[in-house]
């Protein structure tokens, strides 16, 4: 990728909802390279800032899918403030490890966990009002916002992430083909 | 009697009797698919090798051959047909590809990858679909199913045991055993039953065998289905 001394750099936001951080992880995973963007990119929230919250941006990155209340308000922030919202990662094309509850009661689920499991003594489910509402089923992001691209993968290689936004930032069509296109 | 058909344009061979997939594939030229099965007759389920015949959709492992036919597959139109069957496949059922022992190995995934699908698109169902986990030597997750009937055809025409069957009709189709209890264990079926080895994705999976092939050296990690359907004849 070509400096750009002079050049407004493209804005970028990255979040975790209903997400592990793994593919945070794999972001960084483009190891060097990420010198290389640093010339063409600034972060706006993100993990790696610790903005709270997003302003108007250039491209949004979204790990994760969508289980509470906190996550649609931040994605539907995303959505606002983005002009290309991109899903990276399993969990936010297709809900992913979380998603594997919903076929179950949620009611079921809380008391399981917090209640009635073994060893637990005076259990309740927590009701904090701090603590954002769950929703009865976990959604991947596209059902809930318009999204402009998916970077399948748990998570997506480095590589795969590497390519994404090269392709997008040098304006071509971003395009994951065999291997980098993994769902694993 | 043989003859010639156009085949994206290319003169294809075909003998009396072949289909469109026969005949295209003998040529070199791949069709996806994923109910068809070399060794089994058409089933003509699941769509995925529908062509365009004289403007017509058609499906190829059915149709027989006919001389002076022009067949259109690799083409954006029919492969955006292909991708969305494939999308609709993926939302009907529960398919978490990091959690499945047949990630890597699995044609639906490998085709998704063919045809560029990066994403399900539409709303997922999320059925509930217990697993059937009663047999010492196979798992039985009913999440993955497709109804391609392989695992039905293969009992009933190979292994002559008879032991799956679909019931149900449109959305509350399914996969089920046939034994009073419903479970695996309450029938004859083998490991080494033809039927234990035929399923293209990950309902059928032999038990303490998970995961052995590391990530890089699995069926569809490096080649495409495309590649590894045309070299190895599946």
């Amino acid at each position: 990728m070509s400096d750009s001394i002079g050049m407004p750099r493209v804005r970028v936001a990255t979040t975790s909802l209903a997400g592990c951080f793994g593919c945070h992880m794999s972001f960084l995973d483009m190891d060097e390279r990420l010198l290389e963007l640093a010339k063409v990119v600034e972060f706006d929230r993100s993990p790696l800032t610790d903005i709270k919250h997003c302003g108007p941006c250039d491209i949004g990155l979204i790990e994760g899918g969508v289980c509470n209340a906190e996550n649609v308000h931040v994605l539907r922030e995303f959505r606002r403030n983005c002009k290309t919202l991109v899903a990276v990662g399993a969990c936010a094309i297709n809900g992913g490890l979380p998603a594997q509850r919903n076929h179950l009661d949620l009611g079921d689920c809380l008391q399981q966990v917090y209640v009635k499991r073994d060893g637990i003594e005076e259990g309740g489910v927590p009701d904090d009002p701090e603590l954002p509402l769950l929703l009865d089923r976990v959604h991947p992001i596209h059902e809930v916002v318009r999204v402009d691209y998916f970077i399948p993968g748990c998570p997506p290689s480095g590589d795969a992430i590497w390519k994404f936004l090269t392709d997008l930032i040098g304006g071509r069509t971003p395009r994951l083909a065999h291997p980098l296109l993994r769902f694993d | 009697m043989g003859g010639k058909f156009l085949f994206d344009g290319q003169p294809v061979p075909f003998e009396e009797g072949q289909t469109i997939l026969q005949a295209a594939r003998a040529a070199g030229h791949y069709i996806p698919h994923l109910c068809w099965h070399p060794d089994f007759p058409p089933h003509g389920s699941c769509k995925l090798c529908i062509v365009k015949v004289g403007g017509r959709h058609v499906s190829s492992c059915a149709l027989p051959a006919r001389d002076g036919m022009e067949v259109e597959s690799n083409t954006p139109e029919i492969n955006g047909e292909r991708r969305a069957l494939l999308q609709m496949l993926f939302v009907e059922g529960n398919h978490f590809c990091p959690s499945c022992e047949k990630s890597g190995n699995c044609q639906l995934q490998a085709l998704a990858y063919e045809l560029d699908m990066s994403s399900a698109r539409f709303a997922h169902f999320y059925p509930d679909r217990p697993v059937d986990a009663s047999h010492p030597d196979v798992l039985l997750d009913f999440n993955r199913c497709i109804f391609c009937e392989l695992c039905v055809r293969a009992s009933r025409d190979v292994d002559h045991k008879g032991v799956f069957a679909l019931t149900g009709r449109g959305i509350r189709k399914h996969l089920v055993v046939n034994a009073e209890s419903g479970r695996l264990a309450d029938t004859d079926f083998a490991v080494g039953d033809r039927a234990a080895d035929i399923c293209p994705v990950g309902v059928i999976l032999h038990k303490r065998v998970g995961f052995a092939l590391p990530i890089g050296e699995r069926k569809y990690d490096e080649a495409s289905i495309s590649t590894v359907a045309m070299e190895k004849g599946e």
